[in-house]
């Protein structure tokens, strides 16, 4: 069953482009990747979820329902994290916490406490006097205190230091244990390749690719690495052969196609060191922005 | 409505309340407690008045006023009153929604599972609770230091009373008002000045009506429409101006709910 299911959605703000006839469909318990760059459209999709900005044509479903026309019914089976959290600054985090749960028809008080103290967050300090990372906190904790079913999560590692990002991934993940399904958008893909199983990736408001995290590193590319005595590079300009450099004795490249003709290529000279890896997906991704 | 909004909404508005009400009943006792001195030497006054050119005397909506009397000495303390009560309901008005959006946290409340008519609807009544507040406090520190200050002299209650229940509806017209602009503008940095510039806007529109004797601009002004000197002259309303301005607030209601509903709620970044 789809948790999250697009249909030919576009969004203009007046003449700038939002996205543009972006269609996919997430599935329950699946941790889903948005990756782009800033101003691809990723906080757009989001946003439009969640019916704070409405669609200039398309339309998505969540749960089976629309998302604007059930808008209100189907928040309380969401979580959402912002990427920039604000919250009321004079408040405490205590009260803006119980403000967020009593938004919510079951009793969040043990799980939001549960969360707090495993995210180290003080809860009798204001707002306004909290780090970026406290705030940011904040914002997990009131996001996920009341067991949401899906998790709307745009650029949430951003200001978290690497051990609370930690935590976060392990919170993350042991959610998805309980069948909860999230949809992770970002521009950081080493943190996508550790915790997604599908991606989609997004250019200026489209969709270029949704893949499954394993395919997409598998797409036939190897990372080739060759160190060899006097080897000279245009030794390996073949077909299937990209961003072939020579650095320090080493040459580097790209490879697709099939892989036998590369091997018989290496083997017919005497080389020092041969490395084959799959390229990360950074480098997958760079290519797709070519 | 939400009862949770509407509680959030009334308590972060407490101080700003309780400080309006304050200082309306502060301007109020000042004013009173010179009624005395005033009434004394009425026939000084009055003569003195007579001889300030009509132009300023309507400027400030003192024309035909007697100021020996209780009532038509306090139809110039309600005036200053009415000033700050539309700054108040302005104020409030500008920052309803816009608030939310200037200090980021629309999205914080509009990704609950709240319809935003319910939120509208909770924004407004808070607010406007917090408005009945203030006008409460009037009311009382009106009764309260015209007796203490009357010196002896009659007035009639119903007068008062009349021109005392022309606060709700003059509240509402600046908070609905301001709420609808705030809409209708793309975003508001700051409140104040939009507040004073409706509230002194209104006020001046009035004074210039008055001055010019021209009808056409007046007719849109709260101040016009409740001018304390023409209710307690008259001991009635100006049934079509206050017909107006009723007019004017539901108009601003439900352009209001209209537009919030399809808002796009801009990105923070």
């Amino acid at each position: 069953m789809s948790v999250i299911e697009v249909d030919h959605l576009t969004k203009y703000y007046g003449k700038a482009r939002g996205i543009i006839d972006v269609s996919f469909s997430v599935d329950e318990g699946e941790i889903f990747g948005f990756i782009g760059p800033n101003g691809a459209g990723k906080s757009t999709t989001i946003r439009l979820f969640l019916s704070l900005i409405y669609p200039t044509s398309g339309s998505a479903t969540i749960f089976g329902k629309d998302c604007i026309k059930y808008g209100p019914e189907l928040r309380q089976d969401i979580g959402y994290l912002p990427s920039e959290v604000f919250y009321y600054e004079r408040m405490k985090v205590i009260d803006l916490l119980k403000y967020s749960a009593s938004f919510y028809k079951k009793d969040c008080t043990q799980r939001m406490y549960e969360l707090a103290d495993y995210m180290e967050l003080d809860l009798n300090r204001r707002i306004e006097d909290l780090s970026y990372g406290n705030k940011k906190k904040v914002g997990i904790v009131q996001g996920l205190l009341h067991q949401p079913k899906l998790l709307l999560l745009d650029e949430p590692t951003s200001g978290l230091d690497p051990l609370m990002q930690r935590k976060f991934f392990q919170i993350i993940r042991e959610e998805n244990k309980r069948g909860v399904t999230a949809f992770f958008s970002s521009h950081i893909l080493g943190e996508v390749q550790r915790l997604c199983n599908r991606v989609a990736i997004i250019k200026e408001g489209r969709i270029i690719e949704i893949a499954d995290i394993r395919t997409l590193q598998q797409n036939n590319y190897k990372r080739i690495r060759v160190a060899a005595n006097g080897l000279d590079v245009s030794y390996f300009d073949l077909k299937g052969v990209s961003k072939l450099e020579k650095t320090n004795g080493e040459v580097r490249f790209f490879y697709k196609g099939d892989i036998n003709a590369i091997m018989r290529r290496i083997s017919g000279i005497k080389v020092s060191d041969v490395a084959i890896e799959e390229p990360t997906l950074e480098e997958i991704f760079m290519h797709y922005y070519e | 409505m939400s009862t949770n909004i509407y509680k959030h909404e009334f308590s972060m508005r407490l101080k700003s309340v309780i400080t309006w009400s304050l200082a309306v009943m502060a301007i109020i006792f000042i004013y009173s407690s010179l009624f005395p001195s005033f009434a004394e030497q009425a026939e000084l006054l009055n003569e003195m008045m007579a001889n300030f050119p009509p132009e300023l005397l309507m400027a400030f909506g003192m024309n035909g006023m007697d100021l020996s009397t209780v009532l038509g000495y306090y139809s110039f303390v309600f005036l200053f009153a009415q000033i700050c009560l539309a700054i108040q309901a302005a104020n409030y008005g500008f920052g309803l929604v816009s608030v939310e959006e200037r200090e980021l946290t629309a999205d914080f409340l509009l990704s609950k599972p709240v319809a935003r008519t319910q939120i509208l609807t909770s924004k407004l009544l808070a607010a406007f609770t917090s408005l009945t507040i203030t006008n409460i406090v009037v009311w009382i520190s009106s009764f309260g230091f015209i007796t203490l200050f009357r010196d002896g002299r009659g007035y009639e209650t119903r007068t008062l009373v009349l021109l005392l229940l022309s606060i709700v509806i003059f509240q509402l017209f600046f908070l609905t008002v301001g709420v609808v602009i705030s809409l209708l503008v793309k975003r508001i940095r700051s409140v104040t000045p939009y507040a004073m510039a409706l509230a002194f806007g209104m006020y001046v529109l009035s004074a210039f009506g008055n001055m010019l004797g021209d009808a056409k601009l007046e007719i849109i002004t709260p101040f016009k429409h409740f001018d304390p000197n023409y209710v307690i002259q008259h001991g009635a309303y100006d049934v079509p101006l206050v017909l107006l301005s009723v007019a004017v607030i539901v108009v601003s209601l439900a352009a209001s709910y209209w537009l919030y509903i399809r808002r796009d709620i801009p990105s923070v970044t």
